[in-house]
């Protein structure tokens, strides 16, 4: 099997050319860095992608303005939890105050992956 | 009214703002920086997404994680800020500089100083600049400010969504828009190439399965009070007899269709405007056509990467230290575009110091070449792997790339992608 796919590791955005015969044996061309490799390893077997929102907060400390606060996947997340964790995600209210990097939902779905805020309020 | 005086006032505390304040405040001058909105960060706040900061931290950030690392800077350094004040008015008094901040907390306030940074960032062009006829219903907004309606404010602005246009802001705005469960109908590019990185185009608009219609414009809008629908046509065809035209059913217009720096206080101070970026004209040190007044950032052009605006920002910080030590560069010479090159910055090099550029493509080709000249004579070519108008280019030319030039002559360096 074939695909072409495009690294979105960075802003460079390498051509990948991912061949197989087993998916046990996946080679990749075309990256230039060893990360386009583990991209187009992960695209072909289960796609992943790191998730960025904002969430709504319970309301400031001194009652002035309500502000939603940022967050995001500590790492990527495989596709088909994303459906389910955005739904989480609208429906949680944030206590403040809150703390860059501060665990917002640990272990989403059992996949190890983080919620975490992205902005201290 | 109250009297604030500083060796250095910044205007503006957005990545450019706080990245040239905390270089000067390291010299030990005294430094300010003026910011109108609640809080210092810019447009990363708004930016949740992640792509930030590959370069200058070799980790990739979400808006607000990048502004944050900033803003701490700022807090240990112990440098002024002046938030919810807008600055109006500049006023060039010769070696004082002067003007007015408005401010809802600090009431009016007069600064002085000896040195002033435009760091105001850019402002998003709108419908009147693209021109689309038709009615003028609600439900037109640019993609900038519905990014800040829903990430910040939680407000989503429609139900079915067509987004003109295909810059970065406009495909990260795509899947936001799908993430808040609004339906994207399509990307709408005049072009025959997407403005946006090929990443967002693949991780906005290919996942989703959101059409990109290349070479198309929205030809017309329908609706009284609320957009109802938009015709696409193909570029080069009249509206409306074409049949490869097709309706989308929408109720919201997202444009996406450029940038423009925000100069309306620098033009009241007399700084001169470059045509080519609409930000100021500047000097090697970025100092603009008014003496002592420096520029950087979005205000100087657009970026497209937010490590580029720090990395400038941060020279301009130690070109206004040099400027209140009073050292000044002995001879500078013009710079220009050639070939391919929309615009080089800055306008002018010194030939006897180190040099940073920032050029803009006209083109997209593979495999190109950057050539530089001086006098007709080569002294920088290198091959750039790829070139595309969204993506700028940067260089460095250092003194000993730099021939010995006969003072008689213009030296007009000249920047060319082949
Ligand atoms: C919507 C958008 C998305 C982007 N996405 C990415 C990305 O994914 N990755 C990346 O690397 N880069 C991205 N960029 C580019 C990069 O983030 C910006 O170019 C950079 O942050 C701009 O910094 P700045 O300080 O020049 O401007 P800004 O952040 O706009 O800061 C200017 C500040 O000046 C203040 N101000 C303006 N006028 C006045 C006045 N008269 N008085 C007082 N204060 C004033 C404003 O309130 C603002 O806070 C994006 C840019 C935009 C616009
Ligand atoms: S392979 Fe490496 S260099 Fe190429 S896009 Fe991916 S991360 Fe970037």
């Amino acid at each position: 099997m074939e695909r072409q796919l495009i690294c979105i590791s960075c802003p460079i955005g390498c051509r990948l050319q991912a061949s197989w015969t087993d998916e046990t044996d996946i080679t990749i061309e075309g990256n230039q860095c060893p990360r386009g490799e583990i991209y187009g390893r992960e695209e072909v077997l289960a796609p992943k992608r790191v998730v960025t929102a904002t969430c709504m907060t319970a309301g400031s400390p001194m009652g002035t303005e309500v502000r939603r606060v940022s967050v995001k996947t500590d790492a990527p997340l495989p596709k088909e939890h994303i459906d389910s964790l955005l739904d989480t995600l609208y429906s949680m209210k944030i206590p403040l105050p809150v703390e860059t990097g501060q665990v917002l939902l640990a272990n989403i779905g059992g996949t190890g992956v983080n919620l975490v805020a992205t902005r201290s309020m | 009214m109250t009297e604030k005086k500083y060796d250095s006032v910044i205007i503006g505390g957005g990545s450019a703002g706080m990245a040239a304040a905390c270089r000067i405040a390291e010299a030990g001058y005294s430094c300010a920086i003026v910011e109108r909105e609640t809080a210092l960060g810019g447009i990363l706040n708004q930016c949740i997404h992640n792509g930030f900061g590959l370069h200058h931290f070799k980790e990739e950030l979400t808006g607000p994680e990048y502004a944050e690392r900033f803003i701490q800077a700022v807090k240990d350094k112990g440098l002024d800020v002046y938030l919810e004040t807008t600055v109006m008015d500049i006023e060039d008094t010769g070696s004082m500089k002067s003007f007015y901040g408005y401010s809802s907390v600090y009431g009016l306030l007069h600064f002085s100083c000896r040195s002033i940074v435009l760091a105001m960032g850019c402002r998003e062009r709108n419908r009147g600049n693209i021109g689309t006829p038709g009615t003028r219903p609600s439900g037109i907004f640019t993609a900038g400010l519905a990014q800040r309606l829903v990430n910040i404010d939680g407000y989503i602005p429609g139900k079915k969504i067509v987004i003109v246009g295909s810059g970065d802001i406009g495909l990260i705005m795509a899947r936001r828009m799908t993430w808040v469960g609004t339906e994207v109908l399509g990307v709408v590019e005049i072009q025959p190439y997407p403005a946006g990185l090929t990443r967002n185009i693949v991780q906005c608009l290919t996942d989703f399965n959101i059409p990109l219609h290349l070479s198309h414009v929205v030809s017309k809008i329908w609706g009284k009070e609320r957009v109802e629908g938009v015709r696409v046509s193909p570029v080069g065809t009249e509206e409306g007899g074409n049949r490869a035209s097709f309706d989308l059913d929408c109720d919201t217009l997202l444009l996406s269709v450029g940038l423009v720096p925000d100069n309306e206080i620098s033009k009241k101070a007399g700084v001169d405007l470059n045509p080519e970026t609409g930000g100021a004209l500047v000097d090697s040190r970025l100092m603009t056509s008014v003496e002592g007044i420096f520029a950087c950032g979005n205000v100087l052009h657009v970026h497209d990467l937010v490590d580029f605006v720090t990395e400038e920002s941060q020279r301009c910080g130690e070109a206004v230290c040099h400027y209140l030590k009073g050292v000044a560069p002995g001879r500078q010479y013009r710079t220009v575009s050639g070939a391919n090159v929309k615009y080089v910055l800055p306008n002018m090099y010194n030939p006897d110091g180190d040099n940073r550029f920032y050029l803009r493509p006209l083109v997209v080709k593979n495999g190109a070449e950057l050539v530089v000249k001086i006098e007709g004579r080569e002294v920088i070519r290198k091959k750039l792997r790829h070139v595309q108008p969204s993506e700028m280019v940067s260089f460095t030319l250092d003194r000993e790339e730099i021939p010995s030039l006969e003072s008689s002559r213009g030296n007009t360096l000249e920047t060319g992608i082949l």
